[in-house]
């Protein structure tokens, strides 16, 4: 990516950015610009450079964030309601790490509130229009950040992945999104989704990109205890040779010219030299039945802090506290976060709890076994990110279980903690992006990056 | 699956929000489909299967017991609600 010099000044990089983001302003695609922010940060960046200051790897590059990290510029709402009126007096781990290095956050971007959803249509503030067709979603839930990134808007952007919200939407709209393995980088600033499966990561237009943010912002942090060890720059590139796909994938609920891609790719590996193994994974089937009881009951659990009192939206002319509470959630969320709120809470009443929460927990560790198995068959595995290229606006967002199939490719990562990679495969007979992920090992995030410009010139 | 009203109240109730009557007839709706989809779980065995609930892969994780350097103040937190008095956030009466 282009960095900020004596000729091609930060303050430069970053008006061009504002001026794109103003050209495409009825993609809906952020949910606050800070022009005053990042103007004042980028001259600071020129000050230095004019003076010979050392500056970081990412001087001047104009990024974006999802509304759902927070940091000190405009409020954090999690494109919810309930949260309009917080302005974070913190920043997120992962961003003043960018920040540190010279990047400089142009804006907040639309996503499904509290990142509930696949194709940003459940965003407070209306949704995000697809980049290669305006009548199509964006994909969900960082909808606005990944068309950011394919408008060129900004060089990167940051986003969360629970159960495909990175993969998807950049599948969508033909630029790489990674999902690292569970813990690699800190999640403290963070808006909390599902403990146990919320991700942070980005989209690039490269690589090579990925990879340097992946240097940057990966790596243990004090504020947040569940992060692993630093391991990221260390990581050795294995010698991979057998590349896995799932034939369970390979069936009338995929679109055919996704499959055919999937195919194509398969053969340009072969030709150079790779062995594609087929592998058999029947428990994945069963992941996003588990997905959406172990993800609702966690996001009822999180969600239960969001009452009016402390921060964010709160309701006017309630009696007494209880009536506050109530009203203010009542208002406050999504009609898809009640949803989930609710089945959250069905799934770990009493009387349910063991057909629904345990049953799914018991599940999960048939997919962890399922994916070790794999991966001693071959190095990685390459699959469709969605059964769908993106779809029409309007078209599934009445119908919750046709939402949640969007996931049903992606979820199993998450549940296993396992690293998953979006990247570009090209494009339908109607120009629609298709997106293909690489999945590999916990802590193979590098080797996936790496081996991804295989599949570029594949 | 049936969902009956009684239940869309109660699991409304524990999760603090009131349901109006349209929403009650929606909720039953969706959350009929979505439990409907979620129920599949019936056909898989999971006989001496253990459960997992979380991929991190420590146990616990210490650390000293010592107040760290925080970067919020009491005062960047107190100014984020919506009323406050004497370093107190001010509600509705409860009694």
């Amino acid at each position: 990516m282009k960095t900020a010099n004596k000729t091609v000044t930060a303050t430069r990089l970053v008006q061009d950015a504002l001026d794109k983001a103003h050209e495409f302003e009825d993609y809906n695609i952020f949910t606050f610009l800070d022009e005053k922010g990042a103007l004042e940060k980028a001259a600071e960046i020129d000050a230095k450079i004019a003076a010979g200051e050392k500056v970081g790897r990412l001087a001047g590059v104009p990024f974006a964030i999802k509304d759902n990290f927070l940091a000190p510029f405009g409020d954090t709402t999690a494109s919810a309601h309930i949260l309009q009126g917080f302005p974070s007096p913190i920043t997120a781990t992962a961003v003043a790490k960018l920040e540190a290095e010279g990047a400089i956050p142009i804006g907040r971007t639309n996503l499904d509130a509290f990142a509930h959803g696949s194709s940003t249509e459940n965003s407070y503030f209306g949704p995000t229009l697809n980049s290669h067709d305006r009548e199509r979603v964006a994909g969900g839930s960082s909808g606005g950040s990944a068309v950011a990134v394919a408008l060129n808007i900004v060089e990167f952007a940051t986003g969360t992945d629970t159960g495909g919200s990175i993969r998807q939407p950049a599948s969508f709209n033909g630029v790489y999104g990674l999902k690292p393995t569970y813990g690699c980088i800190s999640r403290y600033g963070v808006v909390a989704m599902a403990s146990s499966t919320d991700c942070i990561g980005f989209f690039t237009k490269t690589p090579d990109d990925m990879d340097l943010l992946m240097e940057i912002a990966s790596g243990k942090d004090s504020k947040d205890l569940t992060t692993l060890d630093d391991y990221y720059n260390n990581n050795k590139i294995a010698n991979v040779n057998k590349i896995g796909v799932i034939k369970d994938f390979d069936n009338d609920s995929v679109d055919p010219e996704i499959r055919e891609a999937l195919k194509n790719k398969c053969e340009a590996l072969k030709s150079k030299g790779y062995e594609i193994v087929e592998l058999e994974m029947p428990a994945l089937k069963y992941a996003l039945a588990a997905y959406y009881i172990i993800v609702p009951a966690e996001i009822a659990s999180n969600l239960s802090r969001y009452d009016g009192v402390r921060y964010g939206f709160r309701s006017e002319n309630s009696k007494g506290l209880n009536e506050l509470y109530a009203n203010t959630r009542d208002e406050g969320f999504m009609p898809e976060n009640k949803r989930r709120i609710m089945i959250g809470n069905f799934v770990l009443s009493s009387g349910f709890y063991d057909a629904y929460f345990l049953k799914a927990a018991k599940v999960r560790t048939l997919i962890i076994k399922e994916y070790a198995a794999a991966f001693l068959k071959c190095d990685f595995i390459l699959t469709p990110v969605a059964p769908n290229p993106a779809f029409k606006l309007g078209e599934k967002v009445n119908d919750p279980v046709a939402m949640y199939l969007e996931d049903m490719m992606s979820v199993s990562l998450n549940l296993a903690g396992v690293p998953g990679l979006a990247i570009p495969a090209g494009e339908t007979k109607n120009g629609l992006p298709i997106g293909l992920q690489l999945v590999g090992p916990r802590r193979s995030d590098k080797a996936l990056i790496e081996f991804s410009k295989v599949l570029e010139e594949a | 699956m049936e969902v009956e009203s009684d239940t869309i109240l109660h699991l409304a109730e524990l999760s603090n929000f009131s349901v109006s009557d349209d929403e009650r007839m929606s909720l039953k709706k969706d959350l009929g489909e979505i439990l409907k989809y979620i129920s599949q779980l019936d056909t898989i065995d999971v006989t001496d299967v253990e459960p997992t609930y979380q991929v991190f892969e420590m146990e616990n994780v210490w650390r000293d017991d010592e107040i760290l350097e925080q970067e919020a103040t009491r005062e960047d937190l107190l100014a984020l609600t919506h009323e406050q008095k004497d370093n107190q956030i001010k509600v509705p009466k409860v009694l």
